[in-house]
């Protein structure tokens, strides 16, 4: 058994310097924020939107310098660089899209509230680079605590407060689980290294069916089941996206999802590669229950956030079918998948954050009534990522499902992917329910939203932008998710 | 690059997304100016589609005017787009519909007439991108991208009922085309393990042998997937609801070009794809188009609504199409392909009239009417030609259409081809005594006396459709010519295909059965 070794690791500041420019510009932001004075709070979102733009382009920059650093706790990988990619995106149109929200909801307008964002994009991205599971388990905490408060900001209303204290419980105990089972783990094989966790199962084929390693792999699969809204860890969903206010739920929905995934696909194939037979059955049966009770109750659903929930369920559904087919193009789908999902996703989050005006928001399903010629800009950009979401080409929705499904129909698992089509076509209705409300419907009551500012038709446009790219001309992000996978270490 | 040097098809095909681009930038209370601009669109159009047409090799069976880039390497896909003689004269119908529909719906669409004239140009693009796309992912992005613009004139723009109409619409459409999706990876990862070859190429799929138990699977959900949009007795349903609720220009686009689509599936995906399963399922399916033609006269018979009974009517005339092409010879095919031609002009002419009815009433009940002949006298005559053209009376297209589908019919399965021609009665009797109620009778209604005839745009709407009834029906060899190679290279292929999976069973056949004795010997030689 390998003890643990205390070695002062060598630093590497190229390996990390996207994140770390994203923890410099959270704690600059506290600072300007306690120092300056109150007129100095509008530049708060513009400096956090430079210092997420800036570790994009370092993430850019210091890509194809594939290391482990920090003695294996970190892998600056192919597949670390996409997650970030994804992580930087769906933070940078979240601070836009919160720009527009501080008019609507004044609470979020402090230093506390960017910083947070971006503390919690660092523990996503860590997350995609986490080499260690120890490592996976500061960085998730590291994103859970900052959502948890983010969840709760409205801190004068009762169902932001419910849906911090609901996702601060349950996720607490999805953490022990996930903790739990890193420690049998550790106790079966003595390592934590996610590599040598690998090298380990290949070279004692016999420890695999121990009950502690089996043990330690279901208490995974339900810390990460939690965080990625699998079935039967779901049922936070609906409730924490509902109350907490409308810009979080979209980064939730999208950069923890894309974190989790991250995690999880490392640690299952990475570290215990030898035992995908055992899991695929059980994961098989949870991606079908996952999409479909998603898809199911979303469409019983009047309140457009908890809609959405339950569509992510389902989303995480399809993921999942590429987890269970598990081959190199099957990841590089959900990678590509995550990111179409990410823009999409973000967007409509958006769209329903500007609807409002201060200190009330819309998000009935019916104040949508009407909405698509009262406010074109805002119905357009609803069609367009309620279409992607619905996996309608030519959006990126359509491709990310594209490759999921003909990945799964190659490697033999036909029945997860009709079900997947039946579901996809389930889900086709309630988003076109979107749409008829929009467009079809005359308004219900009189709406007033104050108009949607400079930063928020940026952050749609942006959005919009990325679900038609990827949909229209998705050699590029493919390519890209397939030179990730291949240089997973 | 392809014959004329110049990339051709693309620019016809995304020639009304800029349309629509300028379109966006007019204000949208000018609405003339939209009317306006959108129609000069759509006739330019018209016009460079017309190069096609008088470029187009009679001769040869290849597809035409072929344009390849790739556009997903590693995964296969590839932008290939051609035109073949199955599709030059739907493309042409196509782009010779929209400006008529631009036309009908000047002063019938009131509200929001810059989305309305958007989502027509947009559904241009869309229809030609699937007429014209070879590769079987690029088919699937436009065949979907159709439903669209079309929910939204459903939608936004159709009558009393249109969230119901507009939301089956899509849903029964999408809910076929998912499976057919599902078909289509699997052929591609069947092509794969027998060439080694990722590719959707339509061309190259066509080259695969399917085991017959597979072809049987895939065949089955391409064509419910097409069914569905023909629409085949008894996948229909959805049909009466949208032809109702869309408004007219919608109509005439779902009956003139969308149903097409379905019947155009069968002959360019699902039958030369699948060969032998197509076989095995012709009696399935030359029974249920028999059974939608009689189905859909009875049905359009009892019907109170106008245009309702056309919906109805169309029911009957696809079922006459798929008849056609179901009976796997010269007449049968080039007859079916004739005829959804026809059925576009014809069906098209006869919504456009309802539509103008409408437009004047704001009723479409039957009873409403009588003696409408003696105030409106030119509309009498547009909508007389058009119900001759529709019962197939010789001398108009419909006649020739109808004609030789009943040949073709006669020669494969004589019996059915009797059913079917009594359909053609029954065809003539529900147009005639819907033309008899409204147009004849005394003109006892106070509304109706006050009516006003055709004005100068009406009658611009239907005169090319007018002239065209005649024209194919007097010169149909234009017509036919080009669709010669074509048709005779699809049916060639298919017989080939179909004789050599029966060899190759029978063969199969033969080895199991040796195998089977060879099993028995070895067991009763250890015993």
């Amino acid at each position: 058994m390998e003890m643990l070794e205390f070695v002062v690791p060598a630093l590497n500041l190229k390996a990390i310097l996207p994140q770390l420019l994203l923890a410099l510009t959270a704690l600059t932001v506290l600072l300007v924020d306690v120092f300056a004075g109150k007129e100095s709070k509008t530049s708060l979102g513009a400096l956090s939107l430079i210092g997420v733009a800036s570790a994009l382009i370092a993430l850019f920059m210091t890509r194809g310098s594939f290391e482990s650093a920090y003695a294996g706790m970190l892998m600056a990988d192919g597949f670390g660089f996409f997650i970030t990619m994804i992580v930087c995106v769906v933070t940078f149109l979240t601070i836009l899209a919160s720009m527009n929200y501080e008019r609507i909801c004044p609470e979020i307008k402090a230093g506390e509230y960017y910083c947070l964002l971006l503390f919690a994009a660092f523990g996503m991205s860590f997350m995609g680079n986490a080499g260690n599971l120890i490592m996976i388990f500061v960085a998730l905490e590291t994103m859970s605590i900052s959502i948890y408060v983010l969840a709760g900001f409205k801190r004068d209303d009762l169902k932001s407060i419910e849906s911090a204290l609901k996702y601060f419980l349950l996720g607490a105990f999805a953490s022990g689980f996930l903790l739990f089972g890193f420690a049998l783990v550790y106790g079966a094989s003595g390592t934590l290294d996610i590599v040598k966790l690998g090298i380990y199962f290949t070279a004692h084929p016999e420890t695999l069916h121990h009950p502690m390693v089996m043990g330690g792999i279901a208490l995974m699969t339900v810390g990460f089941g939690f965080k990625i809204a699998m079935f039967p860890f779901h049922m936070w969903t609906p409730d924490v996206y509902e109350g907490a206010p409308t810009v979080v739920t979209g980064f939730m929905a999208t950069g923890v999802k894309a974190a989790a995934f991250a995690a999880l696909i490392r640690v299952f194939f990475v570290g215990f590669a030898p035992l995908q037979a055992d899991w695929t059955a059980i994961m098989w049966l949870a991606a079908l229950l996952t999409m479909t009770i998603g898809n199911l109750v979303a469409i019983c659903q009047t309140n457009i956030k908890r809609m959405l929930a339950y569509s992510s369920i389902a989303h995480a559904g399809y993921l999942l079918i590429a987890f269970v087919v598990g081959t190199d193009l099957a990841r590089s789908g959900v990678l590509f998948y995550l990111l179409a999902y990410a823009f999409a996703n973000i967007g409509a989050f958006s769209v329903i954050s500007a609807m409002g005006r201060k200190g009330e928001e819309y998000t009935e399903l019916s104040d949508f009534a009407g909405v698509g010629f009262k406010y074109p800009l805002l119905g357009l950009m609803m069609t367009v990522f309620m279409f992607s979401m619905a996996g309608i080409p030519p959006a990126a929705g359509f491709m990310g499902k594209f490759f999921i499904f003909s990945e799964a129909i190659k490697s033999g698992y036909i029945w997860l992917a009709v079900f997947g089509v039946i579901n996809s076509v389930i889900s086709l209705y309630y988003y076109l329910g979107v749409i008829v409300r929009m467009y079809f419907q005359e308004p219900e009551r009189e709406i007033n939203i104050i108009a949607p500012a400079g930063t928020m038709i940026v952050a749609l446009s942006l959005a919009a932008f990325g679900v038609l790219q990827m949909g229209m001309f998705p050699s590029y992000i493919w390519n890209l998710a397939r030179e990730s996978v291949k240089m997973i270490m | 690059m392809n014959e004329l040097g110049f990339p051709i098809i693309s620019f016809v095909t995304f020639f009304p997304i800029f349309g629509v681009l300028i379109l966006m930038f007019i204000d949208k209370d000018a609405k003339d100016t939209l009317r306006g601009t959108a129609m000069a669109f759509a006739v330019i159009e018209f016009f460079i589609s017309l190069p096609l047409l008088f470029s187009f090799q009679n001769g040869t069976a290849a597809m035409q005017f072929v344009e390849r880039y790739t556009w997903v390497e590693s995964a296969g896909l590839s932008y290939f787009v051609g035109l073949d003689g199955i599709s030059i004269w739907i493309i042409i119908l196509t782009t010779f519909l929209t400006p008529i529909c631009v036309l009908c719906s000047w002063s019938y669409i009131q509200k929001m007439v810059k989305e309305f004239m958007i989502c027509l140009l947009l559904l241009e693009t869309a229809m030609l991108g699937a007429l014209v796309s070879l590769d079987l992912i690029l088919f699937y992005v436009f065949w979907e991208l159709m439903l669209i613009p079309m929910y939204f004139l459903i939608g936004v723009w159709g009558g009393d009922n249109k969230i119901y109409a507009a939301v089956k619409f899509f849903l029964y459409t999408a809910a076929g085309s998912v499976f057919m999706l599902l078909s289509i990876f699997f052929l591609y990862y069947l092509n794969h393990k027998t060439t080694g070859v990722y590719t959707f190429d339509l061309l190259e799929l066509y080259k695969l042998n399917i085991p017959v138990s597979t072809q049987f699977w895939l065949c089955l959900a391409f064509s419910v997937s097409f069914a569905i949009k023909v629409p085949m007795f008894p996948l229909h349903t959805w049909l009466p609801d949208a032809h109702v609720q869309a408004p007219t220009a919608g109509s005439v686009i779902l009956a003139g070009v969308l149903l097409k689509m379905g019947t155009y599936g069968f002959m360019r995906f699902a039958i030369p794809l699948f060969p032998y399963a197509s076989h095995q399922f012709t009696p399935v399916i030359a029974g249920l188009a028999v059974v939608g033609i009689i189905y859909g006269a009875l049905v359009a018979m009892v019907q109170p609504d106008m245009k309702k009974l056309v919906a109805y009517s169309s029911v009957s005339h696809l079922g006459y199409v798929m008849l056609g092409i179901f009976a796997f010879n010269m007449q049968g095919v080039q007859g079916g392909l004739f005829q959804m031609l026809n059925h576009g002009i014809s069906t098209g002419a006869l919504f456009l009239i309802v539509g103008m009815l409408y437009e004047r009433r704001h009723t479409r009940m039957i009873k409403d009417f009588g003696g409408i002949a003696k105030v409106m006298p030119i509309y009498a005559t547009f909508f007389m030609i058009a119900t001759l053209s529709s019962i197939a009376v010789p001398g108009t297209n419909g006649f020739v259409g109808e004609f030789m589908i009943l040949v073709g019919a006669f020669r494969t399965f004589p019996i059915l081809a009797v059913i079917a021609t009594s359909g053609a009665i029954l065809g003539a009797l529900y147009m005639l005594w819907m033309y008899q109620r409204v147009m004849f009778q005394p003109l006892d209604k106070e509304e109706n006396k006050v009516l006003k005839d055709l004005n100068a745009r009406e009658i611009v709407t239907l005169l090319p459709l007018a002239i065209l009834v005649f024209v194919m029906g007097f010169f149909p060899g234009y017509f036919l010519r080009k669709m010669d190679a074509s048709c005779d290279h699809f049916l060639k292929t298919y017989k080939q295909q179909v004789a050599m999976y029966e060899q190759g069973l029978e063969e199969g056949g033969a080895k199991l059965a040796a195998v089977l004795e060879d099993n028995n010997l070895k067991s009763t030689m250890a015993d």
